[in-house]
């Protein structure tokens, strides 16, 4: 549904003042299925959401392909515009109308008449339960209200493939349970869904294939518990007061430690074979170091890890 | 076809908001009563240099005067309500659709356009009875140059706008800007009165060439020069700020 091809993007300096061009996508090459809800992922700054603009034809790339829906994107961009839908991450809505109506309105823009607009503008107020609110102006509506007509606002004139920039920034627990509820039911009616977000529990739980991109590249790309398969094994998170940098230089000479990262100041993490048998060990070996240990987690891998590990940062602590 | 049908669509949607807005309804009639009725009664008297004896001819100098300076004014501050909507988000969720591009200027420039009109028709109904008199088809012809104009001046405020994306900037350029444009086209004196170099520079201020023009057609001067000018300067200008909006438009892709 989606294939691009090195994909790239970048800003020159404003004018008139100093400073590097920005090299914000460098060559993005991925390819979407159909019917699938694909993650972009990675910590702000990283390129996701320019490249999701770029394939929204919001932005012309700079070079590189793409085809979305069989239409291409740099020959004509008038076909994708028809085939696709954006969600901007701040939302998009006057205040004075009412959401029944921009809904309508939004299918008009596509070319549907007017009866077929409004229909449409009743059926997606059903679909996304805004009924409680719909003929309510704008500017009365909660954050997760507003969300919710944004999405609908995506999708009223069925496009192929969806475009959501951070769809549960800002939200709360359950508000984003909701939205993800959503975007399962937009999944299991056809449509192809691209999300970026920063958060790994989004990417985990939602997502049926992800790309981690860092720095405007794609450092990883596959199923969430591919990906982590990827990394064998269990993960020691070790607190250390003090001297991390000391723990390292102990723990990284043990046979059983795979690899070890420093998280951040007080943070490690050891990959190790089995956890449970580590543990034990690196009690003993720090014991009589010096250095105050202050917790130790076991625990899976996880997306974070996955990061760390291509990266050699952490995505958490952003 | 298309164009048309896009742009009735957004102007539609715009209109409404006007409608919703019970701020700037008041805003837009109170300009007019304000002008007519507590300014103009002085006319008669200053402009007496300008052979001026009645209260009719005062308000055939003045009435066109005004309606320039509304529709400079409102063409001006009809950047700063698309930088609002810029800022919402708006702006970017058409730009995803397949609307046309003119339209979307084209639609809200003919809802700053309806505005002026009504305007224009509560001034001139309000200087009824004061002793205005104009023949119906000048009116109309006068009318329509001022929509021209109103089209040219909010489509270079639109233009400028997506440049500059800037409230805190665009403020000062456009008092910069607009004062100059409204002191050369004589709206508030008649620039009979001006020195000759200041008329040199005049002539290239479209707003002067339309101000005649639009009191040439309340004195009922049909066949004056300066109307069939202003007509022609007019449009082109319109034109060209129309395409340099929708251009600007096009190039604001960020």
């Amino acid at each position: 549904m989606i294939e691009t091809r090195d994909l790239r993007k970048s800003f020159p300096p404003a004018r008139g003042r100093k400073g590097a061009t920005v090299e914000a996508v460098r060559g993005v090459s991925l390819s979407v299925g159909e019917g699938e809800i694909f993650g972009f992922l990675g910590p702000n700054g990283a390129g996701k959401t320019t490249t999701l603009r770029m394939l929204a034809t919001l932005i012309v790339p700079d070079g590189g392909q793409a085809t979305i829906a069989g239409a291409d994107l740099l020959k004509d961009p008038a076909q994708v515009r028809r085939v696709v839908g954006y969600v901007a991450q701040g939302g998009a809505t006057w205040d004075e109308v009412t959401a029944r109506e921009e809904l309508a309105l939004q299918a008009r823009m596509y070319g549907i008449g007017k009866a077929e607009a409004w229909r449409r503008a009743s059926a997606a107020v059903e679909a996304f339960e805004l009924t409680d609110f719909a003929d309510r102006r704008c500017k009365t509506y909660s954050g997760g209200q507003r969300r919710r007509v944004d999405i609908a606002l995506g999708v009223v004139h069925s496009p192929k493939v969806l475009f959501l920039d951070e769809p549960t920034a800002g939200l709360d627990p359950q508000s984003r349970a909701h939205m993800w509820d959503e975007v399962r039911r937009l999944r299991k009616e056809g449509m192809t869904v691209f999300v970026t977000t920063h958060y790994l529990e989004e990417a985990d739980a939602l997502c049926d294939r992800i790309a981690i991109i860092d720095h405007g590249e794609i450092v990883a790309e596959g199923t969430p518990d591919d990906l982590k398969h990827e990394i064998s094994g269990d993960v020691l998170a070790v607190t250390v007061s003090g001297s991390g940098p000391l723990a390292a230089e102990l723990l990284s000479g043990q046979p059983y430690v795979h690899k070890l990262e420093i998280g951040d100041e007080t943070g490690l993490r050891l990959y190790v074979d089995s956890g449970a048998t580590a543990i034990p060990m690196v009690l003993r070996v720090l014991e009589g170091s010096g250095v105050e240990l202050g917790a130790i987690e076991l625990h899976r891998p996880s997306l974070d890890d996955v990061f760390l590990t291509k990266t050699g940062r952490s995505l958490r602590e952003k | 076809m298309k164009l048309a049908r896009d742009t009735w669509l957004i102007f539609q949607r715009q209109f409404l908001l006007v409608w919703r807005s019970p701020v700037w309804i008041g805003f837009a009639l109170a300009q007019p009563v304000t002008y007519v009725l507590l300014f103009a009664p002085m006319l008669k008297l200053a402009l007496k240099a300008e052979g001026v004896t009645t209260y009719t001819q005062a308000y055939r100098v003045y009435v066109p005067g005004l309606l320039t300076v509304m529709a400079i004014l409102g063409g001006c501050y009809a950047g700063f309500g698309l930088l609002a909507e810029v800022r919402a988000g708006i702006i970017e969720r058409a730009r995803v659709t397949p609307v046309s591009r003119l339209a979307l200027m084209l639609g809200r420039a003919l809802r700053e356009v309806v505005m002026l009109l009504v305007q224009a028709v509560i001034i001139t109904l309000l200087a009824l009875p004061f002793g205005l008199r104009v023949p119906i088809a000048d009116l109309l012809l006068a009318y329509l140059l001022l929509a021209l104009l109103s089209v040219m001046a909010v489509n270079f405020s639109y233009g400028l706008t997506l440049k500059v994306r800037n409230e805190a900037a665009l403020g000062p350029m456009i008092n910069t800007m607009s004062n100059p444009l409204m002191l050369l086209a004589g709206v508030l004196l008649p620039l009979t009165l001006a020195p000759l170099w200041l008329l040199r520079i005049a002539q290239w201020n479209p707003f002067y060439w339309s101000t005649n023009g639009m009191r040439a057609l309340f004195s009922g001067h049909v066949g004056a020069s300066s109307v069939w000018i202003s007509m022609i300067i007019v449009v082109g200008l319109a034109v060209l700020a129309l395409t340099w909006s929708v251009r600007s438009f096009q190039r604001s892709a960020q």
